[in-house]
């Protein structure tokens, strides 16, 4: 062999870039980890936004009994106002809608004035008497004696797709950081191909270091995909400092690599693993808020769902993203985050078994 | 005290190493010359492998001492990774990279050595540089098994049963390729359970069997060292009638045993043993059913000094 000459190095030469190619490399040539990481929390996203939007106000259903002029011009008032929604029915006909429910209130036109059928009980239906009533004075002239001026105030964050896209971005740098990184962990061990590396002169920090530094780089995919698309499609709010976020977003995520890292020291089969991750996951997708608040679990618990990493990312990125807080407000949560990262990584680099 | 450092690749003494209560490596003594293909030949569980993972500093010993190019385990260990290339018994690469990404990712980790391309080349992949792995064949796998070996220009190789599972095609282009590493001048330590690759590749060779090293010397010393050139196997339609004590007083058999119906005879000259043996066997009777003959090998060493045949673990 005539190696002898030591080659040019390039930047790309590098070891930690060469391993951090690699992870990149196994991950796009992975359709469904694609699918999994990046279009599937959009997709709930979009699925939980739609099945829980705020609906506008509805009209109120009010039938008409027909004939006459005086109908006529009763019914051509009533047809602007944006609140009704008006049918013109015999009299047989509205008493039959009125009895199943169709409509709120029969408006029946008398020689001078009006006669309103409709069962008190009903609260649609004394709202309908308001609205059908208020409509009919004012178009025969009367005014108010106070001005009175509406104000629609439509707030966003307080929807249900604000409170659950943070939660879906917690779950997801939960997901990616364990899955992305025990999966290829153990797969490698179960392949003899740790044994090979570490008879290479390869650094094994540097091999370690590679998948955090490609899970940040996806980390920054993912967290713009899911944020933008509810940002632009759902109107989500971002309040707090965007810098806090962002530093938030990068303590769980390595808070969650960590995680995955020591729950691949061992195993030395997938499913091992695959069973491992269930098991740590499971209790937090159900406690830690993700779908709704972790409040309402007895308060007897609470001490240890306070405590689950989960529970601390979502919370403190609802904090941010709906209240605003700011890193003040925010320091149990992130130091909650702070020692389940150390703790898990300390382990990890003790119980690593390189075989 | 052993020859100096930089004549001998790799030396170890008194090597032991237990899983449990089984003793895997039972007080192994080898040395290993510069520029020598150096063969460990045994069945499986014979501990070769453990023996070799010592040596790639793999797995700490529980005593003796291993001493590579003048270094140690322990003190040493990133200069040594530098100077060692190693192929596992069953490393398997990552299916989803390609040939050539495999290899850039193995130079990485060494200060010298050939370009990615100049490996792959070498070992004959150029057509599959840019395949993915999932996608080679068996023999194409170990060929880049080689490559990852070969990628720091070592000094010394280890292999582990470089070929095992390999097509007879697969297997001589893999031969071929190793001898040309040794051609280079550089020193090689395999294990094999196949006689014919260590009789091909190896210029010593050490017999291991329960940890143990039964026999050392070169392919032609181990085989001469049988006192037999030739052996003979036959079947005869109904053997168990043969009177063997009139078999083995026949001139020129050295030994004669009877393994599976078939009869096992060591000759020293066969030209005069075989009308000899034929002559006795038309006078009890018997009718040859198959006759077959060839020159002596290590598995006839393997044989005579176990009673086992290699293949039978």
């Amino acid at each position: 062999m005539t190696g002898e000459r030591p080659s040019l190095r390039r930047w790309w030469d590098h070891p930690l870039v060469q391993l951090t190619l690699v992870r990149y490399r196994e991950f796009y040539r992975e359709p469904e980890a694609i699918f999994w990481v990046f279009v599937f929390p959009i997709l709930l996203t979009a699925g939980l936004g739609l099945a829980f939007r705020s609906r506008p106000p509805e009209r109120t259903p009010v039938a008409l009994v027909a004939g006459g002029p005086a109908a006529d011009t009763l019914a051509a008032r009533l047809a602007r106002d944006e609140g009704i929604k008006l049918r013109i029915l015999t009299d047989a006909a509205s008493a039959q809608a009125l009895r199943s429910g169709d409509v709120a209130l029969v408006v029946v036109p008398t020689g001078a004035g009006v006669e309103y059928r409709y069962d008190a009980e009903r609260p649609d239906a004394r709202e309908a008497r308001l609205l059908v009533d208020e409509a009919v004075q004012r178009a025969a002239g009367r005014s108010d004696p106070v001005s009175a001026n509406d104000r629609i105030v439509r707030e966003p964050g307080a929807r249900y797709v604000d409170f659950v896209v943070p939660g879906l971005l917690g779950m997801n740098l939960m997901g990616s950081g364990i899955w992305g990184i025990g999966f290829a962990i153990v797969d490698a061990r179960r392949k003899h191909l740790l044994k090979r590396l570490v008879a290479t002169p390869m650094s094994r920090t540097q091999f370690l270091a590679s998948f955090v530094l490609s899970r940040l780089t996806f980390l920054v995919l993912e967290v713009a995909l899911l944020l933008g698309f509810a940002a632009l499609v759902f109107g989500v709010p971002l309040r707090g400092p965007p810098l806090l976020l962002a530093g938030l977003c990068l303590l769980s995520a390595l808070a969650f690599a960590s995680l995955g890292l020591l729950l691949s020291a061992r195993p030395r089969t997938v499913e091992g693993v695959s069973g491992l991750m269930n098991l740590v996951m499971l209790p937090m997708w159900i406690f830690s808020g993700v779908f709704f608040s972790s409040s309402r679990f007895p308060d007897a618990v609470q001490p240890v769902i306070r405590a689950l990493p989960l529970t601390a990312v979502i919370d403190a990125l609802r904090a941010t993203m709906l209240r605003g807080a700011g890193p003040a407000d925010l320091w149990p949560e992130l130091g909650v985050i702070t020692v389940w990262l150390v703790l898990s990584f300390v382990l990890a680099v003790r119980l690593f078994r390189w075989r | 005290m052993p020859s100096s450092p930089l004549s001998c690749p790799l030396l170890i003494r008194q090597l032991r190493k237990s899983y449990g209560d089984v003793v895997a490596v039972d007080g192994i003594d080898l040395e290993i010359r510069n520029g020598e293909c150096f063969g460990l030949l045994g069945p499986n569980g014979a501990g070769k492998t453990t023996t070799i993972e010592i040596c790639e500093g793999l797995m700490a010993p529980d005593g003796g001492e291993v001493v590579i190019l003048g270094r140690r385990w322990g003190k040493d260990d990133r200069a040594l990774r530098e100077l060692l290339g190693i192929s596992l018994q069953e490393t398997q690469f990552s299916e989803k990279l390609t040939v050539v990404e495999t290899l850039r990712l193995f130079r990485s980790f060494y200060r010298r050595g050939p370009a990615a391309e100049a490996v792959i080349a070498l070992v004959q992949l150029g057509e599959k540089a840019e395949a993915r792995v999932g996608q080679l064949s068996g023999g194409q796998r170990q060929r880049l098994a080689l490559a990852c070996a070969l990628v720091g220009d070592p000094e010394l190789l280890f292999l582990d049963e470089p070929t095992t599972g390999l097509d007879p095609q697969s297997r001589r282009q893999l031969w071929d390729l190793i001898e040309r590493f040794r051609a280079g001048g550089r020193s090689i330590l395999l294990t094999t359970h196949y006689m014919d690759e260590a009789e091909r590749l190896c210029d010593r060779v050490a017999i291991v069997d329960h940890g143990r090293v039964i026999a050392q010397g070169t392919p032609r010393e181990l085989i001469a060292s049988l006192g037999v050139e030739h052996v003979l196997e036959f079947a005869v339609s109904d053997g168990a009638r043969l009177d063997s004590a009139a078999l083995s007083a026949v001139s020129g058999i050295r030994t004669l045993d009877r393994q599976d119906g078939t009869w096992r005879v060591q000759v020293s000259e066969l030209h005069q043993a075989m009308p000899a043996l034929l002559g006795e066997l038309r006078r009890q009777g018997a009718q040859l059913i198959q006759l077959r003959t060839h020159s002596a090998t290590l598995e006839d060493v393997f044989v005579s000094l176990t009673g086992r045949q290699l293949r039978d673990g």
